[in-house]
């Protein structure tokens, strides 16, 4: 019951706040619809074109992600547990890091076309960024004690992967998941600039020209919530599987 | 050595270790012979940061000498292998798998095949002798420092090696349980017969579990002295008792104070070399 109320108080506070900015008198009304218009717009939508709208960005998400993560593990993995390669490999990878992925748009454009492998192309190499830099990082603090207990107690180089290296790079992995996803969520608008019809991003955009804000609210909205069930889901799924962790990273 | 003595197990022969550190070279073990032979129990005692670790690391097969050799029966250290067992300082358990899983470990190896009614059989009885059973399915993260400890020792024993390479292993014991761990390592050393080395920063500890305690000098290392420890085993309790453990005692203090006093000196002037 507390709990509930500790949970809700925060978004009620918001939902207070936003009705007292519409009804201050200190924007113009036309610019700033008050919650219940957006849920009432939310409400006809579902009925319309967000099912598929949330489909399609969902589907981009995930499959920018599951690229993403399925490089950043093994490369994240070979820079972490090889310091040498990672000072040699360093530089360059915060160097992409930093790129804006809205400013690769016009070079992605030209060399990918305007079709569904562009859109994915934008998430996955945030999350790919996101995803190696977590891994890297969390694979070179791992102590090299554990590796030489196992040495110690006869562990073969296989054993030592199969029992002390993967068992030690999962959570890892579970972080860069989380922060990749999102990574890719907050790239999400970005990736649907490029000729986007459907997608929350593409509702976001073309609700923009027609100055259509309770439709711009409704999208934001959406995307704000299933970013936060998925890291919800991911984090109880952590939880359980690395239950060992003294904590799971915030 | 006369002819007539048994082949060391362990032979330290005119060791040296030099490791190159952001400060320049550091010299941290210098000229070191000695021998450990066969069920021999062998402590040595120095000041912290002096080079023990280093020394054992080299006999563990982590470490190669910069200068000198380390054999085992006879043959250079290759790499690290079951035969011996180490106890690390810093323990070393493996936090993802609980107490049961920790100490089955070496046990799940194909280096130590065993079946899976003996393998049982050998992790209950090490979680009953470290004090441990309560803890079967917990993690790591919720015991205590002495528990985890504990958790090394054990899983190091079960495997049976046939040395026993300690470093400070019952430095995180209150005082009850560190003699019930001294007492409990002499019990299944008479038992499995092992080659003991053990590095620790207690006189009596060492006094009352070894036949040979070698005193080393403050960094780099350099043996100090080799004492013999008169007493025979089995031992008990009892020993600290008699008035020749504390002659013996007040002795090898002397010795070792000097060297700890030396150290001090040593970090005092040169912070940059601090013990890592
Ligand atoms: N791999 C290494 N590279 C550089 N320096 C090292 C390395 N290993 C140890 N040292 C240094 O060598 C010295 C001796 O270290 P060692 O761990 O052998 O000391 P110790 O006698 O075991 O000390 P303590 O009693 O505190 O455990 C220290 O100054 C340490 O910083
Ligand atoms: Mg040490």
């Amino acid at each position: 019951m507390r709990r509930t109320a500790l949970i809700l108080a925060p978004w009620l506070l918001l939902i207070l706040l936003w009705y007292a900015v519409a009804y201050s008198g200190l924007v113009n009304p036309s610019l700033m619809p008050t919650p219940h218009q957006v849920a009432l717009r939310m409400h006809e939508l579902l009925g319309g074109r967000l099912p598929r709208d949330i489909w399609m960005s969902t589907q981009r998400v995930f499959l920018g992600v599951a690229l993403g993560i399925l490089l950043a593990v093994p490369v994240g993995f070979l820079l972490g547990w090889y310091r040498e390669v990672r000072r040699f490999v360093d530089p360059l990878i915060n160097f992409f890091r930093a790129l804006p992925p809205i400013a690769l748009i016009p070079l992605v454009v030209i060399y990918f076309g305007i079709g569904e492998p562009a859109k994915v192309i934008i998430l996955f190499y945030a999350a790919f960024f996101a995803g190696v830099i977590v891994m890297y990082e969390g694979i070179a603090q791992i102590s090299p004690i554990f590796v030489r207990v196992a040495r110690t107690l006869g562990a073969t180089d296989m054993e030592i992967f199969r029992k002390v290296i993967v068992p030690l790079t999962v959570p890892h992995i579970l972080t860069a998941l989380r922060v990749a996803l999102g990574v890719a969520w907050a790239t999400l608008v970005a990736s649907e600039l490029i000729a986007a019809q459907q997608g929350l991003g593409a509702l976001i955009q073309n609700a923009g020209s027609f100055f259509q804000l309770d439709i711009i609210y409704v999208g934001i909205i959406c995307i704000g919530f299933i970013a936060l069930a998925m890291d919800l889901a991911l984090r109880t799924a952590s939880r359980r599987l690395v239950a060992w962790q003294d904590r799971i990273g915030a | 050595m006369s002819a007539a003595a048994p082949a060391p197990r362990i032979a330290f022969d005119r060791v040296s270790v030099r490791f190159a550190t952001a400060h320049g070279p550091l010299q941290v073990v210098e000229d070191v012979s000695f021998t450990v032979a066969d069920r021999e129990f062998v402590s040595i005692i120095g000041p912290s940061g002096c080079g023990k670790t280093t020394m054992m690391n080299i006999v563990a097969g982590f470490v190669a000498p910069t200068a000198g050799s380390v054999t085992l029966d006879g043959k250079p250290v290759g790499g690290p292998g079951p035969e011996r067992g180490v106890i690390f300082q810093e323990y070393g358990v493996f936090p993802w798998l609980t107490v049961e899983e920790n100490i089955a470990f070496g046990l799940n190896l194909a280096a130590n095949r065993m079946s899976a009614a003996e393998k049982r059989e050998v992790v209950q009885r090490y979680m009953r002798l470290m004090g441990l059973a309560d803890f079967a399915r917990a993690y790591p993260k919720t015991l205590s420092g002495g528990m985890r400890q504990r958790l090394a020792i054990a899983r190091a024993y079960a495997v049976r090696p046939q040395f026993l390479l300690m470093d400070e292993p019952f430095g995180a014991l209150d005082a009850q349980t560190r003699s019930h761990m001294q007492d409990l390592l002499l019990e299944v050393l008479a038992a499995e017969g092992k080659t003991v080395m053990l590095i620790t920063h207690s006189v009596e500890e060492a006094i009352y579990l070894s036949s040979k305690i070698i005193v080393v000098t403050a960094r780099p290392s350099r043996i100090r002295s080799v004492i013999a420890v008169p007493f025979p085993y089995p031992r008990d309790e009892s020993l600290h008792e008699r008035p020749e453990f504390g002659e013996l005692r007040s002795h090898i203090r002397d010795l070792v104070m000097k060297e700890y006093a030396a150290q001090q000196r040593q970090v005092s002037a040169d912070p940059a070399r601090r013990p890592g």
